[in-house]
């Protein structure tokens, strides 16, 4: 008890360290400029005294704790995560849009932009094992190929969608070729520093891409010529059916434009996986230097691990474009791009269901949070760092092994390092 | 990034050059600072330290309170104030570095590759809304505390200036990495970093107590950074609450572009990013500068994939 209270006095004490200052000393601009301090104490007694306490529970907690006897199973389930949530997930999704509530529709489409989004870097990080940190710049290219080929040659949606894709593979392509030498690290800040630049040019390339000022007015997509304008014509999704105008028909066709570009991206990467060269990736992420030994090239596996995943990303960033009918470089920073490798690494590495469910959790989650959006990315923060720390291999850590001799089927966790997954 | 001076008068003159070069390095200065902490950690764990631009930003912030604080009890001596914040603001960095490591990094050490740099990357997020919720999201102005210097010389009418901060920044930057080339090199902590860098197991085996080693590292990183903090609020005069996202990323670039694990590298990383900041700006364009660093990094790195001074990564099988 006396070493639980000590500990919790020295946490405490960093506590108040850490919080002393920064939050108890808050700088505040006064009249004429001039900064000044102003105290908050109450704030800084509150905090050290709940991390006293945390502290404290914590630690009697772990003191008292009966030694879990892991009991280890050796038949496979059946029910694994994948086979009852995905199914389940599945059918929700379909019905979704059935509910009419516009603002539930509207958060449904934000989190299957991310699902795609964290299904395509899924072929890149989860797959080929290559560390991406600048996933964002093939969204962006997406989104700006879409809306610059739908302004300047008047072009439609779902002309530019494969187009908006191809971009985006060919960008991915050309970082590629570059980074091919390079390992882990050194890759992922070579990513970032790509996906600043084509962030940096985005917003000072004034003449092309408006600025900081963005585009605006990108068309809307339509089903087979049919318009989801507000009116009765004959060309429009409402006066077609005879059904009365209404702004939710729009957000729900949306809704299942995204949903399907999901499911393909699911579908493709499926099947790549089957394929001699989704093996190779697989076999890249494990050892690379055993790859070369089998004769596997290693430039053109990276290379079009690169491209798919770009390819995908550019699809979602011409559907992003559509659908907010205005971009501009503000929405595509950093951040974006860790959100989507926290949505794959959290749902855990490779495991498509598990992506499909962090995608919910965190992307719904923060709409939940909208209310206190001061808090929301400090929450976020702290929730990636809490769920690392607990669960380092992902909420849904284990997975079908693409290959697997007699009766394989699911890897645990703690089989899935090097040499087992 | 940095607003660097920038001149109306044309370049091409040796004075302008001359003036960019001055700018550049005070600016490579303060990168090579931030770059030591992550060369230091990456030498050591072998992780992308993703918090340490943040940490140079909290360092920054503290300085200010530091400042603002001594201020309003009227201990206005430049000199004492500084030295005071000086020390202020390293100490409680450190001890943030501390922290971050011991609830953020060191449960996942062992784990996969890329569960400490999600975790970093969580807690940079972390640290930069902990930072606008607690000081607020406005820049924050501090009026100039070291002001004057002297003309150099004078060319067609363009004055080459070196001001006394920068004299500041070039002395205390070259000082603390003299202490800290002898903390490496010389004591047995910087013996028992080294130890840890090359074989961790084996370190262990030898009774050298590598958490507290690794402990003492983000101590000492988070410490320059916050050294680095406070150079950057004096010499600029205003910070906020995203500073550290691109300090930090520049950092890290010079950090690769040095050779990540060594420490000179870091600091000629460093300058030389800062110097191809200036110059680029100077004669090319202000906006399109963090592209020029950046395309400098991708082309050093596929004709050096090592850095300019790193060693050969052999990997045995």
């Amino acid at each position: 008890m006396s070493k639980a209270l000590k500990d919790a006095g020295i946490s405490a004490l960093i506590a108040l360290g850490i919080f002393g200052a920064m939050v108890g000393l808050p700088t505040v601009v006064g009249p004429g400029g001039k900064l000044s301090l102003d105290p908050q104490p109450w704030t800084v007694a509150i905090i050290v005294a709940v991390v006293f306490f945390g502290r404290l529970g914590i630690v009697l907690w772990q003191a008292n704790r009966k030694p879990r006897v892991k009991a280890k199973s050796t038949t496979h389930s059946k029910y694994t995560v994948a086979n009852v949530a995905g199914p389940l997930l599945l059918a929700v999704a379909v019905v979704l849009p059935m509910a009419g509530d516009r603002y539930l529709i509207d958060i449904g489409i934000l989190v299957m932009t991310y699902v795609m989004l964290g299904w395509g870097l899924n072929i890149v990080v989860g797959l080929a094992g290559l560390l991406d940190l600048g996933y964002v710049a093939f969204y962006a290219v997406g989104a700006y190929s879409y809306a610059l080929l739908a302004q300047t040659f008047g072009l439609g949606f779902w002309t530019c969608l494969p187009l908006a894709g191809l971009l985006a593979a060919f960008w991915g392509m050309l970082l590629g070729f570059p980074v091919l030498r390079l390992r882990g690290d050194y890759l992922a800040i070579v990513t970032l520093a790509f996906g600043e630049i084509i962030r940096v040019v985005l917003l000072n390339w004034t003449q092309l891409t408006g600025g900081p000022n963005g585009i605006s007015g990108i068309p809307r997509p339509t089903l087979f010529g049919l318009k989801f304008t507000l009116g009765d014509g004959p060309d429009t999704f409402a006066g077609f059916f005879h059904l009365t105008p209404s702004i939710t028909y729009r957000v729900a066709f949306l809704y299942y434009v995204i949903f399907g570009l999901a499911l393909l991206t699911n579908w493709v990467s499926n099947r790549l996986r089957r394929l001699p060269l989704g093996r190779a990736w697989e076999a890249l992420r494990e050892d690379e230097i055993a790859c070369r030994a089998l004769g596997i090239n290693v430039t053109t596996t990276k290379l079009t691990a690169f491209a798919i995943g770009a390819g995908f990303g550019g699809f979602a960033g011409a559907f992003f474009a559509t659908r907010q009918a205005f971009i501009s470089p503000e929405s595509f920073t950093f951040i974006e791009s860790a959100i989507v490798l926290a949505v794959v690494v959290l749902g855990g590495l490779g495991s498509q269901i598990g992506v499909a469910l962090a995608a919910i959790v965190m992307i719904g989650g923060g709409e939940v949070f909208r209310d206190f959006n001061e808090y929301r990315m400090l929450i976020f923060g702290v929730a990636l760092v809490v769920v690392m720390v607990v669960r380092p291999r992902g909420l849904v850590s284990g997975r079908t092994p693409s290959v697997s001799l007699g009766r394989g089927g699911h890897i645990a966790a703690d089989m899935m390092s090097e040499g087992h997954g | 990034m940095f607003v660097t001076t920038q001149n109306p008068h044309t370049g091409g003159s040796l004075a302008y050059a001359l003036q960019q070069l001055i700018n550049g390095i005070t600016l490579g200065m303060i990168y090579g600072l931030i770059a030591v902490g992550y060369t230091m950690v990456y030498g050591i764990i072998g992780m992308i330290n993703f918090a340490h631009g943040d940490v140079f930003m909290i360092g920054a912030f503290l300085s200010l309170i530091a400042l603002t604080g001594l201020g309003m009890l009227g201990i206005t001596y430049v000199p004492l104030a500084l030295f005071l914040t000086l020390l202020f603001a390293a100490g409680i960095a450190a001890l943030y570095g501390w922290t971050i490591e011991r609830i953020a990094y060191r449960p996942l050490r062992g784990s996969f590759r890329l569960a400490p740099l999600i975790s970093a990357i969580g807690m940079s997020i972390a640290l930069q809304n902990f930072a606008q919720v607690a000081q607020g999201a406005r820049d924050k102005n501090l009026p100039e505390l070291i002001p004057g210097g002297f003309k150099i010389f004078e060319e067609n009418g363009f004055v080459v200036q070196l001001s006394w901060m920068q004299i500041v920044i070039t002395v205390v930057t070259v000082a603390l990495l003299g202490l800290f080339t002898w903390l490496v090199t010389k004591t047995s902590l910087g013996r028992a970093m080294r130890a840890c860098e090359q074989d961790m197991k084996m370190t262990s085996l030898l009774g050298i107590d590598v958490n507290r080693t690794i402990g003492l590292t983000f101590v000492i990183g988070a410490a320059l950074a916050a050294v680095a903090g406070l150079l950057f609020l004096l010499y600029y005069g205003s910070i906020n609450f995203y500073i550290g996202f691109n300090a930090g990323v520049k950092a890290f670039t010079a950090a690769v572009l040095g050779g990540v694990g060594s420490l000179p590298g870091a600091v000629i990383g460093g300058l030389a990013i800062g110097l191809i900041e200036a110059f680029w700006s100077g004669y090319a364009s202000v906006e399109y500068k963090d592209v020029a660093a950046f395309s400098v990094l991708i082309v050093v790195l596929i004709f050096m994939p090592t850095g300019l001074l790193g060693r050969a990564d052999v990997e045995k099988v």
